[in-house]
């Protein structure tokens, strides 16, 4: 397995504040990743050490298996961040122009072609584009660098619904092209479910779950039972979130085998109770340090 | 050619979802023996889903036998779906009939029937697909 983005350790302190602590991880080259989390999490200070933007305070991380901001990966490395700052009395085509002075590796017609493709005229400026435009352009930038890796600091959150839907199929379909390895961050869960294959769950600077989205939906479910029944419950590896009233109880469980005991109706979970369960603080401070599970699944293009 | 959607709150992994849009396609005969699926690009610029989800279901799909990769062109429809021959369709009747007369005595009512069927029926499906 080939892996596009590593971190072993890595930490990042602000004074006396860790916003980022412990963080290991190994994601495969070819991955489309949702990092997730509230705000203030520490995505984008990731993402940024990830780009080298920012240096960490200890621990390392590998991004194409070099070090960040290195002079022979920048060109490989495609990074979109937040509010997708653009020079705004900058034409679309100057921003174009700008992208392929300043890049060794651009390929100006593909940008000029997806403008052209999406109607935004070439002369307009940067300023006056909407918010879907300018999260096109945007896109049409990073993908010009034909990157194989893609990091997109909380690119829908400025998008309204359709925009957003729009913005990732455009993600998708250059994807499809490029193989690219992607890792997207992102509050809104029901986006991330549909394009993601991996899930990084960010909390309060320190990763709370790392896995494969497959291996989440086979892994967790919702069991409904009698609440006497609720202690040890042969399949379960750990409860996530019980709700329960008097007779009854409701729990969100990893399993680690088949829930057999019919006193428990198995549901299926969804992507999203799973991914809010391990971002509850109640979960990640009562029971012990949600054990990571590797992310060791192979992604074949 | 089909479409494919997706259901965001089933709980069924999304590639998932497509090989069993592509078996129901099969089975009402919207798609035949030669057909070509969507390419991967189509796909992820229709619904926006991950092109590694298309890829997944696509190769679940070659390893039932049932499409085939042609790299460079397509994937292609190589059989479509029948139903089991009529006779193993009375056998399976007839020992569900017994089945669901046992379900009765035993006490439970139409619905747990049902739920009991859909647990289970997940459970194998699942288990077939790991």
């Amino acid at each position: 397995m080939s892996v596009a983005l590593e971190a072993s350790g890595l930490g990042k302190r602000y004074g006396k504040r860790w916003a980022l602590e412990h963080c290991s991880f190994e994601l495969p080259t070819g991955s489309i990743a949702g990092l997730v989390g509230p705000n203030g999490a520490g995505k984008t200070t990731l993402l940024h050490i990830a780009v080298g933007l920012l240096e960490q305070t200890n621990g390392s991380i590998r991004i194409l298996g070099e070090q960040p901001g290195s002079a022979s990966v920048l060109p490989r490395v495609g990074f979109v961040a937040q509010e997708m700052p653009l020079y705004k009395s900058f034409t679309v085509d100057e921003m174009i122009s700008f992208g392929a002075h300043t890049n060794v590796t651009f390929d100006l017609p593909l940008a000029r072609h997806r403008m052209e493709h999406f109607e935004i005229p070439l002369d307009q400026r940067a300023g006056s584009l909407s918010g879907g435009q300018r999260a096109q352009l945007a896109l049409a930038l990073a993908f010009a660098k034909h990157p194989d890796i893609l990091l997109l600091d909380e690119p829908l959150a400025s998008l309204d619904p359709l925009a957003r839907r729009e913005f990732l199929k455009i993600l998708m379909e250059g994807i499809a092209d490029s193989g690219a390895t992607v890792v997207l961050s992102s509050h809104l869960l029901t986006d991330l479910e549909r394009v993601c294959d991996h899930m990084m769950v960010l909390a309060r600077g320190r990763f709370r779950l790392i896995a494969d989205t497959n291996e989440i939906l086979k892994n967790h479910k919702v069991l409904i039972g009698p609440r006497e029944r609720a202690g040890a419950i042969s399949g379960v590896e750990q409860v996530l979130q019980q709700t329960t009233t008097d007779r009854q109880a409701t729990l969100l469980v990893r399993t680690n085998g088949p829930i057999i005991d019919p006193a428990w109706m198995v549901n299926q979970a969804s992507l999203e109770d799973v991914v809010l369960s391990y971002l509850d603080s109640r979960s990640a401070t009562d029971g012990p340090e949600p054990e990571l599970h590797a992310i060791r699944t192979e992604v074949a293009r | 050619m089909i479409e494919f959607r997706l259901e965001g709150r089933s709980g069924i992994a999304p590639y998932l979802q497509i090989v069993q849009q592509v078996k129901h396609a099969l089975r009402l005969g919207m798609l035949r023996t030669g057909d070509q699926l969507p390419t991967v690009k189509e796909v992820v610029g229709s619904i926006a889903i991950n092109p590694n989800t298309v890829l997944k279901a696509y190769r679940e799909l070659e390893h039932e036998g049932l499409v085939e990769g042609r790299p460079g062109v397509g994937t292609f429809v190589l059989k479509g779906l029948d139903g089991p021959p009529p006779h193993a369709h009375a056998a399976l009747r007839r020992s569900l009939l017994r089945w669901i007369r046992n379900a009765l005595e035993a006490g439970l009512d139409h619905e747990s029937v049902e739920a009991l069927f859909d647990s289970t029926f997940r459970e194998a499906a699942e288990e077939e697909i790991a």
